[in-house]
């Protein structure tokens, strides 16, 4: 078994040696790194990408918009995925994002979800009919288990997602006052002698 | 009174790198330390008449096990090498997590002995290999089995049985990632299982000399002398590889320089010194003499080094004899304002390391936050504006801005990666093919070529605008915004000038290990010595914190 810091460093060199920048290559890099740690195929599609790479016609999407579409061609999934995430803060605002056939799109996904972490908020991510949740960089809940190499995403929509509870108020309610059956009911005299007591606050 | 940590545009000079020395925030002694209430067991000694085979040892606390598991193996004189394109060695080693099975030993004597090209698993920790100094060796050997202690005039010339040419640790060849490992508190220290590894080789080379001189003499062989035994350590030859490395990992070099240069800053803080606190002080200070009179080197430039270092000794060691008196504020301050303005760098930062030795409470807190989680500092703030950026660049980088990379000297050389041996080298970009495939580490003058695009940008542009037109100085970016949260992380050199002298660079990471005796076999490769004189394992429990002195 490969480790991750072999997965990191081979991603790295192999990427730079296809043209990209050497920041841009330690980007991929940690991602394929990520994506692997998550068991996702990252090496696959790397691989597969970097081969392929000079015979398809990739679009550099250089500034992200709420609708990145660019007829008869494919987005570069390193170049759109990184400005993507410089982009983060920018983007955070707009309810949805929406491109239109973004490459090798496994490759775009560790920077959505890196972009998570950078906003602090759940992202949902729609690769065709794949849907991935991406939970602060932390983990990944996914429809999509295969170990596949996917060439094209044809639609792709991110929707960061507010933070928000996922239960009502009065499901919280009841779970507070179980709670509070832990707590000890005090006398007058432990009252008395509590932190600040016996002082004035106006002092 | 408050005194500054130390200028990073004085401390990251490489020629001020490359006088560092060992002192108590080192990695092997910061590694004793920790493991020497942990017990020490030899496990396994099955090798043969002639010191082949297989033998295991272990540290052991409660529930946490580490093995080493090490395998010797006859080697041809002719295939003996210690250069990084060697393919055999006299004996190899990884250190296991927990107790190794009979399976996990099966497997690992198929991979283990062939190092770069074998194929490691999650269990193993750190892989290395080492040669013997034949020459020590076989009289080491010969003496034993005659019943005599060997001739300690030769040990003391040579240092060690055996010599390392390279540790391998995080990952490398499928050994153990550091995220499986990093929350163990007792490898919170940089570089712990690397030190575990060496300080057991060591022990090795004790009990397979002992081993060999008793089969061929069982009558009249003796073992050799505990005392001698402490006298040596192991060696370790060490090429450009490690040159990268502080490059690369620019907050885990903050957090070593930083541990020293806020020691230093406490030291000098300090408003009165005891009287044991200066003895000590002294007493470190001229016992170590000895480790300076026996650095044997046929290096001009070492040699030029030693002869300052111990010009300025003898000259501070008078001055403190006859002139300085403990008795003032903060004499640790006064001591090192006189050791700028007398010393050579060398001597300086000798005397800087001396000065952590009687404060234990101030150096050990620090060597915890010496490790580093690069990984949080890997994102660019892209909000950030261009003016930001320039400002730090501006404050952080000085003197690199001052460097005119058009002129031929400035640009002579670059960093790559040999094909055949996967190793960082260094060549001239005028005289040698490759230059197109340059490694990222001619930090100084992508900096350079930052700041001059940021120049032509407009102020209030964000990161993320700029790099989206920038993309080829992404790396550069990144660092930048690093240096301006960690003020030791970055060099503040030319690594790629006529004057690099690369060494320096392997000096600094040698120092930091606890490397004695560096030894330049040229600019770009040295042999040191690790542990001589250290405790040997049954003396842990309570041993002297100042062996290195003794």
């Amino acid at each position: 078994m490969k480790s991750l810091s072999e997965i990191d460093t081979v991603s790295k060199r192999s990427s730079r040696a296809a043209g990209y920048s050497w920041g841009i290559a330690e980007e991929i890099g940690k991602n394929i790194r990520l994506l692997e740690m998550f068991s996702l195929p990252g090496i696959k599609n790397l691989n597969d990408f970097l081969n392929k790479k000079k015979k398809i016609k990739l679009e550099n999407l250089n500034l992200i918009t709420e609708d990145n579409n660019m007829d008869n061609s494919q987005f570069c999934p390193v170049i759109a995925g990184v400005n993507f995430l410089d982009q983060i803060k920018s983007l955070e605002a707009l309810s949805e994002i929406k491109f239109k056939n973004i490459a090798y799109p496994i490759l775009f996904l560790p920077f959505v979800s890196r972009a998570s972490e950078v906003v602090g908020k759940r992202i949902f991510l729609r690769l065709d009919e794949n849907d991935f949740l991406l939970n602060f960089n932390n983990n990944i809940i996914s429809n999509f288990s295969q170990k596949k190499i996917i060439k094209i995403a044809e639609n792709v929509s991110i929707k960061i997602l507010a933070n928000e509870d996922s239960f009502n108020d009065d499901e919280w309610k009841e779970l507070y006052k179980l709670s509070e059956e832990t707590f000890v009911e005090e006398n007058e005299s432990l009252k008395q002698s509590g932190a600040g007591a016996g002082l004035t606050d106006n002092d | 009174m408050n005194i500054s940590l130390r200028d990073p545009n004085v401390v990251m000079k490489l020629s001020r790198l490359g006088s560092f020395h060992q002192s108590r925030l080192s990695f092997l002694r910061s590694f004793l330390k920790e493991f020497k209430d942990w017990d020490y067991k030899r496990d396994l000694f099955e090798l043969n008449e002639n010191g082949y085979g297989t033998a295991v040892f272990s540290f052991k606390k409660k529930d946490r096990v580490y093995s080493l598991i090490c395998f010797a193996n006859e080697l041809d004189e002719n295939e003996r090498s210690d250069r990084v394109i060697a393919t055999k060695w006299d004996t190899a080693f990884t250190l296991f997590d927990g107790v190794p099975t009979k399976l996990d030993i099966d497997r690992l004597k198929n991979e283990v002995p062939k190092q770069e090209i074998g194929r490691l698993s999650f269990k193993e920790l750190t892989l290395s290999r080492a040669n013997k100094s034949v020459r020590v060796f076989n009289h080491v050997v010969e003496s034993l089995s005659n019943g005599v202690q060997p001739d300690k005039e030769l040990l003391a010339k040579v240092g060690y049985l055996y010599r390392t040419t390279a540790v391998y640790g995080s990952g490398k060849f499928g050994l153990a990632d550091r995220f499986r490992i990093k929350n163990r508190e007792e490898i919170y220290g940089p570089f712990r299982l690397e030190m575990m590894l060496v300080y057991l080789v060591r022990q090795f080379t004790f009990d397979q000399v002992n081993h060999v001189a008793k089969n061929r003499n069982p009558k009249k062989a003796v073992n050799l002398d505990p005392e001698i035994c402490k006298s040596l350590g192991i060696g370790n030859s060490t090429g450009l590889g490690m040159a990268p490395f502080i490059v690369n990992h620019p907050t885990l070099l903050n957090n070593w320089i930083y541990a020293r240069e806020v020691s230093l800053k406490k030291i000098r803080e300090i408003k009165n010194v005891t009287i044991s606190e200066s003895n000590l002080f002294k007493d470190c200070l001229k016992k170590s003499i000895k480790n300076i009179t026996s650095w044997n080197t046929k290096s001009e430039y070492q040699i030029k080094k030693i002869k300052s270092l111990l010009k300025d000794l003898d000259q501070f060691i008078l001055f403190l004899d006859s002139e300085f008196d403990f008795n003032q504020e903060q004499p640790f301050n006064k001591l090192y304002e006189h050791l700028e303005e007398k010393c050579e760098e060398e001597c300086v930062e000798y005397v800087v390391s001396m000065m952590m030795e009687p404060y234990d409470n101030i150096v050990s807190p620090l060597i915890k936050k010496m490790s580093s989680e690069e990984d949080k500092y890997f994102n660019i703030p892209t909000e950030r504006t261009v003016f930001e950026l320039k400002t730090i660049i501006e404050n952080k980088y000085s003197e690199i801005l001052k460097i005119d990379f058009s002129k031929k000297e400035n640009n002579l050389n670059f960093w790559f990666i040999s094909k055949n041996k996967e190793e960082p080298r260094l060549a001239n970009r005028f005289d040698e093919n490759g230059s197109d495939l340059e490694q990222p580490l001619a930090i100084a003058r992508d900096i350079k070529k930052l700041y001059e695009m940021l120049s032509m940008s407009k102020d209030s542009s964000t990161i993320a605008i700029f790099l989206s037109n920038n993309s080829d100085l992404r790396h550069v970016v990144r660092r930048a915004f690093i240096v301006e949260k960690f003020p030791y992380s970055e060099i503040q050199d030319n690594t790629i000038g006529k004057e690099i002298v690369p060494i320096d660079m392997l000096r600094l990471k040698l120092s930091f290990f606890g490397a004695l005796k560096f030894d330049p076999r040229s600019d770009k490769w040295l042999r040191i010595c690790m542990f001589q004189g250290a405790p040997l394992p049954e003396q842990l429990k309570n041993y002297d914190e100042h062996w290195v002195y003794n």
